[in-house]
């Protein structure tokens, strides 16, 4: 795939909107003029259909022109070629699009008349071309209106790896890609990151904790030319990773330990939790990790390992609303494990060809329901009644079944010695699969067997006729998909956003790549190379791309501002969890222990109780934990879906009601509150100057000490001083009784130090406070 | 304030953030920006960089689709789903016909819940409470209700409510996003992305709940009904609570004075400061007037939640359950002084109205709860000028059946979920006053008059902001999503 992509200049744009707002015009024409002006200068000599063209006829016409066939008008459909030449009219005399002859091509008479009531797309439909899109799709039928596949749909192709333009700079051919594009673009890559930086960088990323004062220490003295490559492979070594890997995918799976909807009753789905953790652990294999996930209990000799790793499929919500029709729920299900299939390991909106065919993408009603079918064959109830009601199919799971095959489960803590854990089994006689018209459960269409769309690739005979042949379909050396949305994802959360923008959508609505050669590269060598995750980020990570300072200036922001073609790296906030581990990691309070039932950590009070109904069972009232369990990773935390942890929430966690790949990063009121006063972190501050003070002798030790654990690096003079007048200011306040350091002090449950005196602890605790509210402590950098 | 001043504000701010807009792009811009309140930036759908400004944000829409009549909303939400037969829509016949089998050609192949599907008969049942007529519409309302009836010239009823879900859940959720499944935005939010927020110190959305004394465990509530969906976080509903920390994580921690916080924050932004200088990350200025923002907030929501100083008389509206915190009636107080602040969206939740047994005593309780003062609310917004421009909201989320859920006996009764027909009230800001609208057949089963859609009410409401709920749009993964998903016409017979 060799394709052009432009800088789009919309900031020229911009900056003539300034002007042309401050000499008083009206807004909404300014938009047009700017349009005229400026981008009819940037029509490419060559019209690219995937990159210029097929974008515009998505989004502007494909809503009636597409390939939903019940919503096409005047019998015009713009998604391939064959369509588009077609005759149309009574007497079809005449021609949509007419290759090579724009006039004669009643679509560019539509897009360019003056006459509203001629004008494409229709006034009601409140989208609108732009004047450079009109003049890319003239210039499109003057070139041939030629079609091509959707790049997506196209099975990853081999690429030439782009000579080297700077062999001092560049470190593997992920830098060759990045820096041919560069350089197109006029730009050139940014300095290294310091080695404080570059550390706490990929600690976050890979392990989600910082570093140690140790190891940065160890780091920024080893000369050795792979001190790098160490850090890495020890981070890939901890249990950190593995617990930060399944993290991530507790949004991909919508984990939860509630049911979600009204009574939002608990569930006991955290042994498959720990399985996820295990297996990043092991390395296992991405194509053995989502294949035991789809379909473990049909492997050969399923082992319970194998079956418990199907509970993904079940992580789905599940009512116990009292009036509900079941098999209106079940039908939910069925079609929430389907939706996440195709969103988690496709990058498709599956869902969007529930009621009809896809309006964008070639994926039609039928083939939704064909997909659905694979999921739609266990002995599940829609409803629950009662929290103490087993939702079937399940396993037991006991201290017995996990000293063998599942001893990675940590059952020490379960209050139940046997608790069910969702998983698939597939009834001996499949359902019958219907496609429900308009997608309503009892408007039963036609019967359908099992399928997949045929626009991706067909589903062998070879293959099983279910979740197995399903698995084995979404890993065959053809899909276009699987291995591309796999490497994006692990692109995206080593850079904050995947060389596909949109993870979640890969289909003709979703972004284009921005570095199309690269990804494809990235996908063959993850294809190829046994799917090996850790491979692939160690790669990604020692790559000098990614190793570059995130530092940025005027020109850079103004001909780059959202970093699509990697000048810089991008200085990207702190998930919600690593927020609260951090805090907890460097105050020391953090307690390391793998696995188990989901604890509760501090929470403000009644938010549980103000919403219950008075059912909820075990989540009606929020009970704290005690001791260890105050303190674990927030991979831990108990997430009851009805009422999520409100720290977490505004943080831009997922909300687990459905799969989701990509977080919002969000800059809010609320989240300077939480870490202005969430006990956690007050609590934390405190720790931190108790433990600094027994460790360091002097002001300034203490408080550098606080500084270097939170970002990783020492504070300079003029940090130390800010901080030390602080300090200094506070004690005052201290000793006057301004500030109350008893009841400060007393603000969460670790035991205060007790040779430490009070006031100076206080003082300090507050600039430790200070210091982890620091837009850098929250950073990864 | 006039049409034209609102629109005329609208337009100034709009050139002030097109202004930065534009000019966000360089480090010029960002510093512009510090010095003129608290902008920051953020990507809009199309992944461009715009500004906002936190809470003062103001909207996607770049200009109104029609003059405003309203500038804020007021929804009193009746959860559980208020029995329309005992409130507002009056059937004499049901009383008649006490006892006897629903008719299967009313029934017509209606959808029945779980709880009643088994029940081998329907005995119809009328109202254990009168109705008289008020107002010059000579609006039928039942004695539940006595300050709402004095009202009757002030509000407009609708009785041809109906929606298309049946149980709680996906009811609440269909009317607050539009969607009976989670994960679209709230109405809130919408009109928080729309149009943005009139105060800089308070949230455009603000939420506050309510426990019914008629039943109080009823049906729960779940936060994602003030969630922003996949809309910016900063568009979510905030929970204002009669709690110790009246939004969540509001107070400052125990022994620190104000002083000591406001010299601590003032470490933290020169020190942020210090960073950008280095890195040039606009995000950083960005948090550094998160944390300004926050710090007013710690003074803004305490100012308006303090219903202390009210005067008596005002008690003496609202009732003296008034002053009890975190009650129907200290919210209702609370929404107009929120109003008062320009605050966008204020939704209260009043739980309880799920009636499936004993419906008499406890509707009877839960009307007490919220009859006076959400008259008094409409009382006491008239009385300040201000609710010709808030548009208030009073309904459920669906109706209650004709018949009995469970044993009849001659006091007791129960009524089982009903969407097919069911009110509610609107007033104030471009609402038709005094109007009822919508008629149901004399079994108060099926509409005969005027059907409003659940989509229509939010297109309606929608319109009475000055937008087009069509034009109100925000394309996630690839679609462009709106509040009234692909329906919702405009009610235009209760327009003023």
């Amino acid at each position: 795939m060799k394709v052009i992509l432009r800088y789009c200049k919309f900031v020229h744009a911009f900056c003539l909107l300034v002007v042309v707002l401050l000499v008083g015009c009206k807004q909404d024409k300014t938009h047009s003029i700017a349009g005229d002006l400026i981008f009819s200068e940037d029509i490419p000599e060559k019209v690219d259909f995937v990159f210029d063209i097929k974008p515009i006829l998505s989004d502007r016409c494909f809503a009636c022109h597409g390939p939903d066939e019940n919503a096409i008008e005047g019998g015009l459909s713009l998604h391939s070629a064959e369509k588009a030449y077609e005759a149309l009219g009574k007497e079809k005399n005449h021609f949509a699009v007419v290759p090579g002859s724009p006039e004669k091509s009643t679509m560019i008479e539509r897009i360019f008349s003056p006459d509203p009531n001629n004008q494409m797309p229709p006034q009601e439909s409140n989208l609108f071309l732009t004047e450079r899109e009109k003049l890319l799709l003239r210039k499109w039928i003057e070139q041939g209106a030629e079609y091509q596949p959707h790049w997506a749909f196209v099975p990853p192709q081999p690429q030439d790896t782009p000579s080297s333009k700077d062999n001092n700079w560049e470190q593997n051919k992920i830098d060759a890609f990045v820096l041919a594009t560069l350089h197109e673009k006029g730009l050139q890559p940014s300095e290294k990151a310091t080695k404080e930086k570059l550390i706490r960088r990929v600690s976050f990323d890979l392990a989600g904790i910082p570093p140690t004062l140790e190891q940065i220490n160890n780091f920024v003295n080893d000369d050795a030319t792979n001190a790098y490559e160490k850090v890495i492979d020890h981070l890939l070594s901890t249990d950190d990773y593995a617990e930060h890997m399944a993290s991530d995918w507790m949004d991909v799976s919508r984990y939860a330990d509630t049911h979600g909807y009204q009574d939002d009753f608990e569930r006991t789905m955290w042994p498959w939790r720990d399985w996820v953790i295990h297996a990043f652990k092991k390395n296992m294999s991405y194509k053995d990790f989502v294949t035991y996930q789809l379909a473990g209990d049909l492997l050969p000799n399923a082992n319970l390992e194998q079956i418990l790793a199907t509970g993904f499929n079940r992580n789905h919500k599940i009512t116990a609303e009292g009036g509900v029709i079941p098999e209106e729920y079940r039908i939910e299900y069925v079609e929430d494990r389907t939706n996440t299939f195709s969103t988690a390991f496709m990058g498709l909106t599956m869902e969007c060809a529930r009621c009809h065919d896809h309006k964008y993408d070639p994926l039609s009603q039928k083939e939704h329901f064909q997909l659905f079918s694979f999921f739609n064959n266990i002995p599940e109830k829609g409803l629950l009644v009662g929290a103490e009601d087993i939702p079937n199919p399940v396993i037991m799971l006991s201290k017995k079944e996990v000293e063998g095959v599942l001893n990675f489960i940590n059952f020490s803590k379960s209050k139940s010695d046997k608790i069910p854990v969702m998983v698939m089994k597939d009834m001996s006689q499949a359902r019958e699969t219907h496609i429900l018209k308009r997608g309503v459960y009892d408007q039963l269409g036609e019967v359908v067997e099992v399928g997949t769309p045929t626009a991706l690739l067909p589903f062998s005979d070879t293959f099983p006729k279910n979740r197995l042949g399903l698995a084995q379909w979404l890993f065959d050396d053809k899909h276009p998909l699987t291995a591309r949305v796999a490497v994006n994802r692990m692109w995206q959360r080593m850079f904050g956003k995947g060389l596909v923008e949109s993870s979640y959508d890969f289909g003709n609505q979703g972004a284009l790549p921005t570095h199309p050669e690269l990804l494809d590269f990235l996908a063959l060598k993850f294809q190829n190379e046994g799917w090996d995750m850790q491979q692939m980020l160690k790669y990604i990570a020692l790559s000098a791309t990614y190793q570059q300072s995130t530092k940025t200036n005027a020109n850079l922001l103004e001909r780059d501002p959202e970093n699509q073609w990697l000048a810089r790296a991008s200085r990207l906030r702190l998930p919600a969890e690593t927020i609260r581990d951090q805090a907890l990691m460097v105050s020391g309070l953090l307690h390391k222990e793998i696995g188990g039932p989901s604890v509760k950590p501090y929470q403000p009070e009644g938010i549980w109780e103000e919403t219950t109904g008075g059912g909820g069972g075990t989540t009606a009232t929020y009970i704290e934990s005690t001791g260890h369990d105050l303190y674990r990773k927030s991979l831990y935390t108990f997430w009851k879906r009805t009422v999520p942890p409100p720290s977490m929430m505004t943080f831009d966690a997922s909300s687990r009601d459905v799969c989701s790949v990509k977080r919002q990063e969000t800059n809010t009121p609320l989240q300077a509150l939480v870490l202005l006063n969430d006990p956690q972190l007050i609590e934390a501050s405190r720790v931190l100057a108790q433990n600094a003070m027994s460790n360091k002798k002097g002001l300034q030790n203490q408080i550098s000490e606080l500084f270097e654990k939170a970002t990783s690096r020492r504070p300079d003079e003029i940090e130390l001083k800010e901080l030390s007048d602080f300090y200094e200011s506070s004690l005052l306040k201290i000793k006057t009784g301004e500030i109350d350091s008893d009841a400060f002090l007393a603000i969460g449950n670790a035991p205060l130090t007790v040779n430490i005196a009070k006031e100076p602890l206080t003082a300090l605790a507050l600039t430790a406070h200070i210091i982890l509210n620091l837009d850098e402590t929250i950073s990864r950098g | 304030m006039s049409e034209k001043k609102i629109l005329e504000d609208r337009s100034l701010l709009l050139n002030r953030r097109s202004f930065l807009g534009k000019t966000a792009l360089g480090i010029g811009g960002a510093a512009l920006a510090s010095t003129l309140g608290y902008q920051y930036f953020s990507k809009n759908e199309k992944g461009k960089l715009i500004t906002t400004t936190g809470y003062g944000t103001k909207g996607e829409l770049d200009s109104l689709h029609f003059p405003a009549k309203a500038k804020r909303v007021i929804y009193l939400f009746q959860s559980g789903g208020p029995s329309q037969l005992e409130l507002f829509d009056y059937k004499p016949l049901l009383n008649l016909r006490r006892g006897q089998d629903l008719p299967e050609s009313i029934r017509n192949g209606q959808r029945l819940t779980g709880m009643t599907s088994n029940q081998d008969n329907f005995p119809m049942v009328g109202s254990l409470y009168d109705f008289k007529r008020y107002g010059k519409s000579g609006a039928w309302i039942s004695d539940l209700l006595p300050y709402t009836a004095k009202m009757a010239d002030d509000i407009c009823i609708i009785n041809s409510m109906y929606t298309e879900a049946i149980n709680h859940d996906p009811a609440v959720t269909f009317f607050q996003t539009g969607s009976q499944q989670p994960g679209r935005p709230s109405m809130g939010s919408w009109l928080s992305y729309g149009l943005g927020s009139e105060n800089d110190n308070l949230p455009a959305f603000t939420v506050l709940l309510s426990r019914g004394t008629g039943r109080p465990n009823g049906q729960p509530l779940y936060t994602r009904l003030w969630g922003n969906g996949f809309l910016h976080s900063l568009h979510q509903g905030v929970q204002f609570r009669a709690a110790k920390d009246p939004v969540l994580y509001l107070n400052d921690p125990d022994g620190l004075s104000k002083n000591g916080k406001r010299e601590m924050l003032d470490h933290i932004a020169s020190l942020n400061d210090k960073q950008y200088q280095e890195f040039g990350d606009p995000e950083i200025q960005s948090r550094i007037a998160q944390y300004e923002m926050a710090y007013r907030m710690q003074t803004s929501v305490p100012e308006v939640m303090d219903i202390s100083k009210e005067p008596d008389y005002i008690y003496k509206m609202y009732g003296s359950d008034a002053r009890k915190p975190g009650t129907f009636a200290a919210n209702c107080l609370l929404a107009r002084r929120l109003a008062e602040q320009d605050v966008r969206f204020i939704q209260l939740y009043h739980m309880g109205w799920d009636q499936h047994f004993n419906l008499p005593s406890a509707i009877e309780k839960q009307a007490k709860d919220v009859d006076q003062a959400s008259a008094a609310l409409i009382a006491d917004l008239k009385q300040r000028g201000l609710l010709e421009d808030t548009l208030v909201i009073w309904g459920g989320e669906f109706g209650r059946t004709n018949y009995s859920q469970g044993l009849l006996t001659d006091t007791n009764y129960g009524r089982d979920h009903h969407p097919r027909c069911f009110s509610m009230w609107m007033a104030g800001g471009g609402i038709k006053p005094g109007m009822v609208h919508g008629e149901t057949d004399e079994f108060g089963y099926n509409i005969t008059k005027d059907p409003v859609h659940v989509h229509d009410f939010q297109a309606t409401m929608l319109h009475l902001l000055g937008i087009n709920h069509e034009k109100l749009t925000y394309k996630y993964q690839g679609r462009r999503f709106r509040l009234t998903d692909v329906e919702g016409e405009l009610i235009k017979d209760i327009l003023a």
